[in-house]
This record gives structure tokens, C-alpha cells and sequence, in this order.
């Protein structure tokens, strides 16, 4: 186990990169703890991938410095870096039985024989796999190949990390709540530092301590899931997280009011910007439905009942604006809309706002 | 099997049923008669029972040649199937020499058996072939003609670089599909080379690798082309396979009966030993079923 | 309108398809929902023609099109998989149905555009798929199911292979652009989510059986059995035996009232089904069951909470909203609303389903 230090990292796939944007990951500069569950969430093309192969060593970054509890690691092969690896579709060794399997990574590095069968039935305990465990791999389900390729990692105590690059795809929805929790749980236990890529919010946002937002290769926000929902420090984390995401519109801000279109908004504070790209975000679920004729009219154009909630999707100015409603809830007559004073985010250029800006 | 039915496909297959009557099964029911009755010529027949049978299975002719079709087939097998899937590991998987790879593997298996038979006789001579002459030069005494080493060591080498192409090119379709996270799986597991070819690119390419095993195995076990252009059977009978001998007696002594018997029989031993081959190659690694009752 | 009547499919010994009846309007959406292997895919393939019902028949208008091939039939597929011509632009893709059916050029034009036009394809016209995102390519596969003009158009997890936000922009699109067609649609996923975001009418399928098919909503409200509420919730269902004592629900130490509404109910084993966000750790007003559970793990996504408890072998987790922070290894009491009981029978069946917001 390791603490991983990302010393002002980036990487083009360019070998000569003229501007930013010839960077499929940004300068980025941060260190993951010993011992920390961290999820990579972006959309497909955002980076996330790339940092990973940084990580495992399939890549060589083109500037800057990878470090394993302070050890530099960056132009070391995977092999060597004592890692494991868990991909998008279960690699298991068809031939061998599950036992095999997880013995595998213990035999190629010469690990004496009672050790390698105490550790290896440990290892089928935890995972729930006792049942199986003398089968050929490869009649397991999904789920349980996963979980074999996961083993894999965890039989040798001493790894430095384990990566997950999207490893519930093809599991599923119901296999995956059993999966996850199991990771969880295995993370608890064990205490290994795992990194997890996904573009799914829930798997990222359940699994992690800390989550590091991806855009354009960019990473625009790193942190614990409240912060991601709370204060999204970028338009683009509160779309993407959270579902429905954030409403944005676009708007002036005029002290401590909001005013999209002839619409006047009151705000929590004071601010004091001028730019021309001001906009006011706030999550669906801080906005309320009322008759209060005082609120901010809005044009309904849909209700969608989703069971849990509904999605009450509207129109202000133009601008499409979402609102949730708790189960039993229902839209009243002439509804207007109110915000949550307290939970409207306000961003210039994209950024968040923040106190004394 | 159960698609909707659509009964103009039908018609379409007519012809080909008709070449295959026409071709395959008229010859077969002639051989098939021939084999039970014997001629005087004038195209009079007599029934003959199983006696041509009984003559075929009972020579030491036919034992001796279906003994040398055994050998030549368990030797050109242990030497294409490995140097094949050796030679298609060693091949790039991208850039700009896997055409020129493959195209280079494809050509030997361009040219045909009479050529192949007809360039390695003429290479072989020691008074004006490259590789007869410079062995001699080396002061080896190399002889196709009157050795039976050198007369079944140059067929092997023939076949052998006229059809290791085949196997190569199977093998390595196979490989290209494994996906790259199975090799980046077994790095990151320390695998050594042996293991990944044992565990991750053997299993992979198990299924290729049993066509590969008998496309080679019937098509040397009907060799016939190669000795025959080379020494037509010689040193001796050093060479004389089955279907050499089949010739020879349908053709050089007539013995059409016994000739007709022993290429049913012929038939009949490589049609069982693919069986067998097939049966046992796609066992091999595969578990029984097991109840699976929870799904 | 397509109508199946006892379709079975047997492949080998295997039943891939168990007697499935249901009748399909024009103009609907219609969501086959079941886990992978549940007989998704093998009900798309015999309501297309690709493959032959073992028995039973389909009729499509009212005649039967058992036998018919696919050629003949009028449907478009769209699958997991993005598949289009990749030699082709995206405007040829999208014309190519049309071109074999002889369309003039002037109709292709008109078609092809508004087909762009509602997939968001527009700028991309010229390119070839190679050059798209895999969003983009799967709308152009979309937008040449659509323009078909199909009277059934079948979607085999079209948006599995997508990224989780454009899917989420995907699903609430393709209801609209549906409802504006008027063609059958049928629409397979795994995922509970999607099928109510789409809406229409649901059939959950399970081991080759349908098991129920109804509007989405009442299938979520009143799954007819334990086997289709399980299928249909995410996160899972939290489900609990119960004895029914005289006038109480009895699990291990813990009791509650039982329901009035089903109050005739005789003596015997029973089922209760409570849906995540009905598990409560605080108790509520009305009658409640009280389980004493210990925490197992804890997932916090910022606007919600998954709590996972242990009770007496039994595995349930709560949604709370908001943050909940709770240790692993604590005991904690939680609560089941009586209000929010799906209540199932020894046979499985629903009993009882609760009655709150049953209006839309």
C-alpha cells in the first residue's frame, strides 16, 4: 500500500504540443493518500483513461513525475510497480479453476507453497466464492469473474494500488449493488489505496472519499461527494453530477439579486462581479413548487414520474429548468417556482463564485 | 434451423446438390461396386464378396504403406504445428510489417503440389540444384535417389515449407483477437513469458489450432504429389504411401478390385481418425457440465 | 398493432421463451425489463422475424406474420452495439433504408433532415461514423431506424453503450421523438430507471417469462408478484418473512400491526417487500416495524445515502436523503412503514401494495 503523489502531471499524445489543447490531460498536481478509495468521473474523452495508464504504467507521461510513497515511479513497467488491475470485462484465466486463479500471481513470484493455499483460501472467503471454488473459471457469471480478477489484486498484501477502469459495465444493475457494496467493504477491510475510472456518478460518488471531476481533460474539481453536490466549483460538475444536474441559466447579478431576464432572484449574499458570463446554478432538488403567486413563473412542460421522485421539467425566460418532487408530492395548481436562497451557486467563466468574490 | 422458411432458397441449392451427386457420390457407388466384383474386362462382372477386402487388410503391402502414411503424418504434425504458432507469436501484431508478414507467409501456399514437388527435386540434385550441390561441396553425402533418410527427409522439408504458412496464418488470427487486458492482466500478475503462451495465447487460439490440426493432418495423410514427382514412391518402396500405392495398382497393374477396396478402406481410416482428433481436441480443457441450478 | 398469443421458443431442450402473450398498440412505447439472459434479445428476434416461434402465432394488423421473413416484414432494429456502414456518410446512412426502397431524392432530402434535425445530427452530415462520438453514432442508428418509417421499431439496450449523461439526455429525447412517429416501439433494458423515464408500458421479464405487462408506473406501484417487484426496483428491494399472528406481522422479536385494508388475511407465512427510501432510521408517526440492525457499510453520494444493515441474516439497505453519517458496526434500529408494505403471499403474489400516490 502506497500513498501516490501526481507531480505536476500532464500528457499529449502530440509529441510536440503547441497549445493547451493539444493536451489530453492538463498539468495536474495533487497526492492520493495511503490507503484512500479515489474515483476519476468524466465523460467518455475527458482524460480520466489516460491518467490511469499514467498510473498503471502503460503510459509515460509526457511531463512531470509519478510517485509511489515518494519513490518515482514514472518510467518503471507495470510489472514493476506492483500494482493489480481490474478492466472492463473480467480477464480471468480460462483454463484454470477459480483457486488457480488466484493463485496465480502468488506462484509467479515464488511465494512458498502453504502460504500461497492459506492465502488463496482466505481470499475465496471473502469474496463469497467457496462454492466455486474448485470450478473452471469460466462458467462463472459476470459478477464473479469480476470478483476473481479483483482477488487477483488483493491475494498479494503488499500491493501498492488497485486500479478499477470501469469494472461493473458489464454487470448487472441488480449484481452491481452486491458488487459495489462488496468493494466497500473489501476496501474497509483491507485497507488498499483503489482507484476507480467511471463516467457513472453513483459508482464513483458511492464508492469514493474523494472524487476527482474530469473535463476536456482537465481535472475541474477534487472532492468528497457533499462538496460535489453542495458546491460544485464548475457548471460542468453540477451537470454531471447529480440526476437530474444542476440547472444552470444564464444571468446578471446586480448585488445580492439575480435577475434572469425580467425575473429578480434574491441571493444569499452580496456579490460584487461584473463579467458577462454570469450564471446562477441550483440543483433540482433545492427547487420548490408552490401557488404562491410571489414565486418565479414558470411554464410546465412535463412531469415525469420516476417512482422515487418526480421530474418536473419548465421553462423560465426560455431557459429549461428542472425541478424534483418527493414521492406523493404533487404539482399544485398555477405552480411558481421557489429556490433555496442558500443553495443557489453563482459561477463567472464556468468557476464558482466564492465568498468575497 | 428454425428461421422462417422461405422456399425459393431451396431451388437455389439444386445445382450444387446435383455437382455433388454428380462429382462426389456417382464416383463413390462406382468404387464402391468395383470393390465387391471382379472384371476379365469386356465389361463383365463377377461378385466377388468380401474377398478384396480380406486380400487388402491381409498384405503386408498395404500394412507397410498405411504405417508410412502414419509416420509421415505424426512427423509433419509435430514439426508445422509448433514452428507454426512459434513463427506467428514472433510476428508483429501492428505497423507497417504485418502486410508484408503476411503476404509473404501466404506465398508458399500459392504455388502448387506438382511445382513444390518439381522446385525441391531440382534444388535437392547434387550436379545442378543449389542445396543438392552445396551439401555435396560440404562433403555430405545427400541422395535423395538412393537414401531413404534423404528421399523422406526432403518431402518433410517440402511439406513442411509449403504448409507451416497454413498454420502460421491461423494461429496468428487468433492471436490478434485475444484483447490487449488479458496481456496487460498477466504482467501486472508477473506472468513470465511461458505462462502467458500457456494460460492466456494457447487456450485463446485452442479453437484455430483443431482446425490447423486437421487440415494438416488429412491433407498429409493423402500425400501423394511430393514423393510422386520426387522418386515416384523410391528408394525402393521407401516412399510409397497409400494413395502412391493406390495408383500403381489401379493404374500400373490394373488390379482395379483391390484398388477400389483399398481406397475405401483409405477413406474410411481418415474419416475415423479426424473423428477421433476432433472429438478428443475439443475435450481436452473442457469440464463436464455441471448442474448448475442456481441459474 | 402486434399482437403475440402464446409464443413459446424452445432452442434444444432449452426454453428461451415460456408462453408469452401481450398485444402491442401503434404509437407506444413499450419497455422489455429483465437482467441480462432473462429472454430480452430472444423476444425481440421473434417479434422481428428472425426467428420462428416454436408455437404460438403473431399477428401484425390482425394477420399472421409466423413465417413471413424479415425482408418483408416493415421493422427496423437498433442494437447495444453503434452499427452502421462505415464507408458511408451519416447522411447515407441514414438514407440507405429509403434508397433500397426506392424513394426519390427529394423525399430522401426532406426525411434525412428532419431525421438530423431531431437527433442533433445536423453538422455531422458529411462526416463518416469513424469520425463521431459514440453518442453520435448510435443517433444515427436511431435516426435510420426512424426514418424507415417501421411500423415496429425495435431498441436492443440502445443506450448500454453510452456514456451515463448522454444517456440520461438520451432517454428523455426518446419518448418525445417516439410519441411522434407512431410506430410500435419496443425498447429492451436492465435498468429500472430507464424503463420509468421512458415511460409507456413495461413488461418485466424473467427467465423467459413475462411476468407482468401494464403501464410502467402501475407495474412499479402494483407488481403482481414478488419476482417483478425485485426485477423493477433499484437499488434492490428490501424484502423480509413474516409470519402473520392474529393481528400482527411477526419477524424474529419484531412485530407490527397488520394493515386494515387486509386485515381478512388468514394466519400463515407472508412476504413484505419495503422499498429503500420507505426503510427509515428514525421512527416514523404512523404504525411501524422495528428491526434492530447493525450497520454493514455506508455509501454517501452527496444528495442521498445508502445505508446497508444486517438484521437477524437478513440484508436491506436504507435511503436516506440528504448526508447520513452512520459507523460501520453500529447498532441502530430502523423502521418499515406500514403505509409503504408490499405485501406478498406463500405463493409470492401480491396481497397488498401500499396506496399513496397512485394518481399518475
Amino acid at each position: 500500500m502506497a500513498s501516490i503523489t501526481l507531480d505536476r502531471l500532464a500528457h499529449s499524445y502530440d509529441p510536440n504540443p503547441k497549445t493547451d489543447a493539444d493536451f489530453a490531460l492538463k498539468e495536474i498536481d495533487y497526492e492520493w493518500e495511503d490507503g484512500g478509495a479515489y474515483a476519476l468521473l468524466g465523460p467518455s474523452g475527458c482524460g480520466k483513461t489516460t491518467l490511469l495508464n499514467i498510473i498503471s504504467g502503460l503510459l509515460v507521461p509526457s511531463k512531470g513525475h509519478i510517485k509511489f510513497d515518494g519513490k518515482d515511479v514514472t518510467h518503471l513497467q507495470p510489472e514493476e510497480r506492483n500494482i493489480a488491475q481490474v478492466f472492463q470485462f473480467p480477464v480471468i484465466y480460462d483454463t484454470m479453476t477459480v483457486r488457480q486463479n488466484l493463485a496465480f500471481p502468488l506462484l509467479n513470484r515464488r511465494v512458498p507453497r502453504d502460504e500461497i493455499t492459506k492465502r488463496v483460501a482466505d481470499m475465496i472467503e471473502v469474496l463469497d466464492l467457496a462454492d466455486k471454488a474448485d470450478r473452471k473459471a469460466r462458467r462463472l457469471t459476470a459478477d464473479e469473474k469480476q470478483k476473481i480478477s479483483l482477488g487477483r489484486g488483493l491475494v498479494r498484501y503488499d500491493v501498492n494500488a488497485i486500479l478499477f477502469d470501469e469494472p461493473l459495465t458489464v454487470i448487472d444493475p441488480h449484481m452491481k449493488w452486491q458488487l459495489r457494496t462488496k468493494l466497500k467493504d473489501l476496501h474497509r477491510q483491507l485497507g488498499h489505496t483503489m482507484i476507480y475510472v467511471t463516467h457513472d456518478q453513483t459508482e464513483a460518488l458511492t464508492f469514493a472519499d474523494k472524487v476527482v471531476v474530469m473535463y476536456e481533460g482537465e481535472v475541474v474539481q477534487i472532492g468528497t461527494p457533499e462538496e460535489l453536490f453542495d458546491e460544485p466549483a464548475h457548471t460542468f460538475v453540477g451537470y454531471f453530477i447529480g440526476s437530474p444536474g444542476m440547472n444552470v441559466l444564464p444571468c446578471q447579478i446586480n448585488g445580492k439579486t439575480a435577475e434572469i431576464g425580467s425575473t429578480k432572484i434574491e441571493l444569499a449574499r452580496e456579490y460584487n462581479i461584473s463579467g458577462s458570463n454570469i450564471e446562477l446554478g441550483i440543483r433540482p432538488e433545492f427547487v420548490s413548487l408552490s401557488s404562491d403567486r410571489a414565486g418565479i413563473p414558470v411554464q410546465i412542460d412535463a412531469v415525469e414520474n420516476i417512482g422515487r421522485f418526480k421530474i418536473v421539467r419548465a421553462n423560465l425566460e426560455g431557459h429549461s429548468i428542472n425541478a424534483v418532487l418527493k414521492e406523493g408530492e404533487s404539482v399544485p395548481a398555477d405552480p411558481t417556482f421557489k429556490f433555496a436562497t442558500d443553495r443557489i451557486n453563482v459561477y463567472e467563466n464556468s468557476h464558482l463564485v466564492r465568498a468575497g468574490g | 434451423m428454425d428461421k422462417p422458411y422461405n422456399n425459393k432458397a431451396w431451388f437455389l441449392v439444386v445445382p450444387v446438390f446435383a455437382l455433388v451427386a454428380l462429382s462426389a457420390i456417382i464416383p463413390i457407388m462406382t468404387v464402391v461396386n468395383y470393390s465387391f466384383q471382379d472384371t476379365f474386362g469386356n465389361n463383365q462382372f463377377f461378385w466377388a464378396g468380401t474377398e478384396w477386402f480380406q486380400d487388402v487388410l491381409s498384405s503386408d503391402r498395404f500394412w507397410d504403406a498405411l504405417g508410412r502414411n502414419f509416420m509421415f503424418s505424426v512427423i509433419i504434425l509435430s514439426i508445422e504445428i509448433p514452428l507454426g504458432i512459434g513463427i506467428a507469436l514472433t510476428m508483429p501484431k501492428k505497423g507497417i510489417w504485418v502486410p508484408v508478414c503476411l503476404v509473404t507467409m501466404a506465398l508458399p501456399l500459392l504455388i502448387p503440389w506438382n511445382v513444390v514437388g518439381t522446385i525441391w527435386q531440382i534444388f535437392g540434385r547434387a550436379d545442378i540444384g543449389l542445396l543438392g550441390y552445396s551439401l555435396d561441396q560440404l562433403g555430405v553425402n545427400y541422395n535423395y535417389a538412393s537414401n531413404i533418410f534423404d528421399a523422406w527427409a526432403t518431402i518433410i522439408l517440402m511439406d513442411v515449407w509449403h504448409w507451416t504458412s497454413l498454420v502460421v496464418l491461423l494461429c496468428y488470427a487468433g492471436l490478434v483477437s485475444i484483447p490487449e487486458a488479458y496481456y496487460q492482466a498477466a504482467k501486472i500478475d508477473g506472468a513470465s513469458r511461458w505462462s502467458v503462451f500457456r494460460y492466456i495465447q494457447l487456450p485463446k487460439i485452442r479453437g484455430v489450432l483443431i482446425i490447423a490440426f486437421l487440415l494438416r493432418f488429412m491433407d498429409s495423410f493423402m500425400i501423394y504429389t511430393e514423393p510422386f514427382v520426387l522418386t515416384g514412391g523410391g528408394p525402393g518402396n521407401s516412399t510409397t504411401f497409400m494413395s502412391i500405392d493406390l495408383v500403381k495398382q489401379a493404374i500400373g497393374q490394373f488390379d482395379l478390385g483391390p484398388a477400389a477396396a483399398m481406397s475405401l478402406v483409405y477413406q474410411l481410416i481418415v474419416l475415423s481418425v479426424c473423428y477421433v482428433f476432433f472429438t478428443v481436441m475439443s475435450n481436452v480443457g473442457v469440464d463436464k457440465p455441471d448442474a448448475r441450478v442456481e441459474d | 398493432m402486434l399482437e403475440l398469443k402464446n409464443i413459446s421458443k424452445k432452442v434444444g431442450n432449452a426454453l428461451h421463451i415460456s408462453d408469452v402473450s401481450m398485444s402491442l398498440e401503434k404509437g407506444s412505447v413499450n419497455v422489455l425489463l429483465g437482467p441480462t439472459l432473462s429472454g430480452k434479445t430472444s423476444l425481440m428476434r421473434l417479434m422481428a422475424g428472425l426467428d420462428r416461434p416454436t408455437s404460438g402465432s403473431i399477428l401484425m394488423n390482425g394477420s399472421n406474420v409466423v413465417g413471413m421473413p424479415v425482408q418483408k416484414r416493415n421493422v427496423a432494429m437498433v442494437y447495444q452495439q453503434f452499427i452502421n456502414y462505415p464507408a458511408m456518410t451519416v447522411y447515407e446512412n441514414i438514407a440507405s433504408p429509403m434508397r433500397v426502397a426506392g424513394v426519390d431524392q427529394a423525399t430522401i432530402d426532406r426525411r434525412v433532415n428532419e431525421a438530423a434535425d431531431l437527433m442533433k445530427l445536423t453538422p455531422y452530415l458529411d462526416r463518416t461514423p469513424a469520425n463521431l462520438s459514440g453518442g453520435q453514432q448510435q443517433r444515427t442508428a436511431l435516426a435510420r431506424a426512424l426514418v424507415k418509417n417501421a411500423e415496429l421499431v425495435l431498441l436492443d439496450e440502445p443506450l448500454a453503450n453510452l456514456d451515463y449523461k448522454l444517456r440520461e439526455e438520451l432517454r428523455v429525447e426518446l419518448p418525445k421523438i417516439f410519441a411522434e412517429t407512431g410506430a410500435v416501439f419496443v425498447y429492451a433494458t436492465t435498468e429500472p430507471q430507464e424503463a420509468l423515464l421512458l415511460g409507456g408500458k413495461t413488461a418485466t421479464l424473467c427467465e423467459g417469462r413475462v411476468t407482468q405487462f401494464d403501464r410502467t408506473i402501475d407495474v412499479y406501484n402494483h407488481p403482481s408478484d414478488l419476482l417483478t417487484a425485485q426485477t423493477f426496483s433499484d437499488p434492490p428491494m428490501n424484502v423480509l418473512p413474516v409470519t402473520k399472528v392474529g393481528n400482527e406481522f411477526v419477524f424474529e422479536t419484531s412485530r407490527v400491526d397488520v394493515p386494515t385494508n387486509v386485515s381478512g388475511l388468514a394466519d400463515g407465512n407472508y412476504k413484505i417487500g419495503v422499498r429503500p427510501h420507505h426503510m427509515l432510521l428514525e421512527e416514523p408517526k404512523g404504525h411501524s416495524m422495528k428491526l434492530d440492525c447493525v450497520v454493514s457499510t455506508t455509501e454517501i453520494t452527496g444528495s442521498e445515502s445508502f445505508i446497508h444493515l444486517q438484521s437477524r441474516g437478513a440484508h436491506m439497505v436504507a435511503l436516506m436523503h440528504g448526508v447520513h453519517r452512520v459507523e460501520i458496526g453500529d447498532a441502530i434500529p430502523a423502521y418499515l412503514e406500514q403505509k409503504s408494505f408490499f405485501i406478498f403471499d406463500h405463493h409470492e403474489n401480491l396481497v397488498s401494495a401500499p396506496t399513496f400516490d397512485s394518481q399518475n
